[in-house]
């Protein structure tokens, strides 16, 4: 029996990648060591390595095969022994930030099906990835504004370590597109600074897990300047990069700070779902002149929305999006669990139990009109966030509505947030401490009863 | 490495065993501003003694010629920004004493209307970026305006103060390894004097003298007497150059030393009576400046005291704005948080 050759997972979140190109031929001789093709995933390419020596017998899926499943049967090699087994295809070089997962015997994260609700815009849109969307933001910014520059670890050559830079050295050059060393203090220092002497620089931190680092020149720099100053000395910066969970990162890497951030004073703090709200909204924060917290989620890069291509479309901060209108019960939320949030009011809707699902979009300063609206409307609210429970998003949002809304509240407020513990590796304590569709369901059923 | 920065060193050092002549009317610049450093703090202490300034206070008393040393190698253009032992920084950048008096007191008329406080001023207009209360904060900062600089083209340097002590903080290492690799024209003055807080440096450096520590980085060092006020201002001329020239960042260790306690509340109980007795007698920077003008034989001892008077009636004239200056307006709670 021959040796199967697998589509490697080459990231955490990666499912299915295209085969670039078959570097070797059906009938050639390969050795270990040898590369076999060419996998493009959405943050890199990377190469496939022969790791057994035999002859390529059959090439199962052609180059330029687009959406191939992790643990696709990709090709078969015979050996000379002819001892079949599966085979793990070292992938190999020019790894993505995230170190590559060897083939997982399932998928981890099934890809979550396609929100169910999307905006519409008035004027002509295409479709694009969240990923696609933040770049041209930056892009557009910068040739709007000379003083705008990128800064961050592998900005500029590397293209980004999740590929949100892609293109923008090549356009705006190594003085706007800064790569830095690993240093996340100082080099957010060092943009604070510039920040303060007129430049507008984006910040993208690899993740906002390393942003604890640089957290002092957050907080008691970018954030309080201004006020400590007698209003002197403004901070125009941006800090950008993924937050939260990704897949099987564990505890360090899988944090939501929306909370810690929206804490303080002097910061704004943005947190988009769709493709369309993250340009807009980026546009706008790096348009601000005040310190703006751009949380981004590494699964929601990958996901494609309809972007309007007309003019400057700029989405301001501070306005939340009701996404799908609703009378029995206001969900509201932001970033990845958004999509959750719709998944969960569609079939729900199929039971007659109608919900609007708010996506807050951001964190600071919240919409407090939008939200008391709708809860004037449907008299029930639960919160979703990915973050934990105590001090969050939804204490908060309670809290609001005790001072809002108390009179309008048909129930009281129910949370939805992850596990009060570090998140976990194991997949399925991972999957049971982050927030799932059946939990948001869950909690609607309980804040309707309760009415 | 080591060598090559042993070498450095030794050329620098060189260059500033002997100060060079300095006409008398510099000296009587560092004379005057020194002297208002001097006395606008000793009154400032007074005040905080009377309870009109709260919060924590840090007196630059016995470091004067080092701010002003450095002030007369700057360009009003260079940008300053220090710590939280400011006072000093401010006055020798030309901020009006009143209004500075007026942030010590927490008044509406201060540089940052009563919201900074003695560790938090800044003037944008005349270039001092702070002011900055987080030990060692400042250094990024102050290489994020020396980016900012060479980003816009401008011939500018950004001369960053901090303490021996902010000097063991990773970002101070952190900064000098971007600074050097993008050549950005920042002068670090780390004020070496002698304690950090309760904890004298021999207790809390390991290695070599701070003006060594760039050079793993590939920055030129110079170790200079920051009690001499002449020494200072070559030494500050020799790193504007440098930085003028596009050589990216120099490292300036001034050896110095405080008269009194870290912060107001400070017992001392770390060093003795005499230790700061002997400095005072033998090493004063004011004292040095003034037996020099006196031995030019063009300036008498009337012309000092004139200029004495002088600075005692700005010092009190300052104190006196500052307790006058009314409180901010209630309303000044919510602003300056964001900028519209």
């Amino acid at each position: 029996m021959p040796i199967e050759i697998l589509m490697p997972a080459l990231s955490p979140t990666m499912t299915e990648g295209t085969v670039a190109r078959w570097l070797k031929k059906e009938g050639e001789r390969v050795s270990a060591g040898d590369v076999l093709a060419e996998i493009e995933t959405d943050k890199a390419t990377m190469e496939l390595e022969a790791a057994d020596e035999g002859v390529l017998s059959q090439i199962l899926v052609p180059e330029g095969s687009h959406g191939v499943t992790v643990n696709s049967v990709l090709a078969l090699l015979q050996t000379e022994d002819g001892n079949g087994q599966k085979t793990m295809s070292a992938p190999h070089v020019r790894p993505p930030v995230s170190i590559p997962a060897a083939p997982a015997p399932r998928p981890v994260a099934k890809a979550v099906p396609p929100p169910p609700a999307q905006r519409t815009y008035a004027g002509p849109t295409k479709t694009q990835t969240v990923r696609e969307a933040l770049r041209d933001a930056m892009a557009e910014e910068m040739r709007r504004d000379p003083k705008v520059l990128l800064i961050g670890e592998e900005v500029a050559e590397y293209q980004g370590a999740y590929k949100v830079s892609q293109g923008l050295l090549e356009e705006f050059g190594a003085e706007r597109v800064v790569d830095t060393p690993i240093t996340e203090q100082g080099f957010a220092g060092i943009a604070v600074g510039a920040a303060m002497h007129g430049l507008r620089p984006v910040v993208e931190f690899m993740t906002f897990n390393f942003a604890l680092q640089a957290m002092d020149q957050i907080i008691n720099s970018a954030a309080k300047t201004l006020y400590m100053s007698g209003g002197q000395i403004n901070c125009p910066i941006v800090f950008r990069g993924p937050n939260g969970a990704a897949a099987r990162v564990a505890a360090q890497h899988s944090q939501c700070f929306a909370s810690w951030y929206a804490h303080v004073p002097g910061l704004s703090v943005v947190a988009p779902y769709s493709a369309a709200d993250a340009k807009g909204l980026l546009k706008s924060a790096i348009r601000n002149s005040n310190p703006v917290i751009f949380l981004e989620n590494e699964i929601l890069y990958g996901r494609s929305f309809e972007v309007p291509t007309e003019g400057d479309h700029l989405v301001p901060i501070g306005q939340a999006a009701v996404l799908r209108e609703g009378n029995h019960v206001t969900v509201a939320t932001f970033s990845i669990m958004v999509a959750h949030a719709l998944t969960a009011a569609e079939r729900l809707a199929k039971e007659g139990i109608s919900v609007e699902v708010i996506d807050l979009r951001t964190i600071r300063p919240l919409d407090v009109a939008t939200l008391v609206a709708s809860v004037r409307k449907t008299n029930h609210l639960v919160s979703v966030e990915e973050g934990w429970p105590a001090c969050g998003i939804g204490a908060e949002l309670s809290a609001l509505m005790m001072e809002h809304a108390f009179d309008d509240l048909d129930a009281p407020v129910v949370r939805v947030a992850g596990a009060d513990v570090p998140l976990p590796y194991a997949a399925n304590l991972e999957k049971l401490a982050l927030p799932q569709v059946e939990q948001i369901i869950a909690a609607i059923r309980t804040v309707l009863a309760r009415g | 490495m080591a060598t090559a920065a042993k070498a450095k060193s030794a050329a620098s050092r060189g260059n500033q065993a002997r100060a060079p002549a300095a006409t008398v009317a510099d000296l009587l610049g560092c004379y005057r501003d020194m002297l208002l450093i001097r006395r606008f703090e000793e009154r400032a202490g007074q005040m905080y003694g009377m309870g009109l300034i709260g919060g924590f206070c840090h007196l630059y008393i016995g470091q004067e010629a080092v701010v002003v040393g450095m002030q007369h190698a700057l360009a009003p253009d260079d940008v300053m920004i220090t710590s939280y032992r400011d006072h000093g920084h401010t006055l020798a950048r030309g901020m009006d004493p009143k209004r500075v008096m007026a942030e010590l007191t927490g008044r509406r008329d201060g540089y940052s209307r009563g919201k900074g406080g003695s560790m938090h001023m800044f003037s944008r207009a005349k270039n001092f970026y702070g002011g900055h209360g987080i030990v060692g904060a400042q250094v990024p900062i102050g290489a994020g305006i020396a980016l900012s600089m060479k980003y816009q083209g401008s011939k500018n340097v950004s001369a960053v103060y901090f303490g021996e002590g902010a000097a063991n903080q990773g970002q101070v290492f952190e900064t000098f390894n971007m600074a050097s690799l993008w050549k950005l024209p920042v002068i670090f003055v780390v004020e070496n004097n002698m304690y950090a807080m309760g904890t004298a440096v021999t207790r809390a450096k390991a290695g070599s003298d701070f003006y060594l520590r760039g050079a793993p980085f590939g920055i030129p060092g110079e170790q200079v007497d920051g009690m001499d006020v002449l020494a200072v201002k070559a030494a500050g001329v020799r790193a504007v150059a440098h930085c003028r020239s596009g050589a990216g960042p120099i490292l300036l260790e001034m050896r110095t030393y405080r008269y009194r306690g870290h912060s107001m509340s400070d017992p001392g109980k770390y060093r003795t009576r005499d230790e700061i007795t002997k400095v005072r007698s033998e090493k004063d920077a004011i004292e040095n400046v003034r037996a020099l003008l006196l031995a030019s034989g063009q300036v008498n001892e009337d012309a000092l005291k004139e200029i004495d008077r002088e600075i005692k009636a700005i010092v009190a004239d300052a104190a006196e704005f500052a307790q006058n200056s009314p409180e901010p307006d209630p309303a000044e709670l919510f602003t300056d948080v964001m900028v519209a």
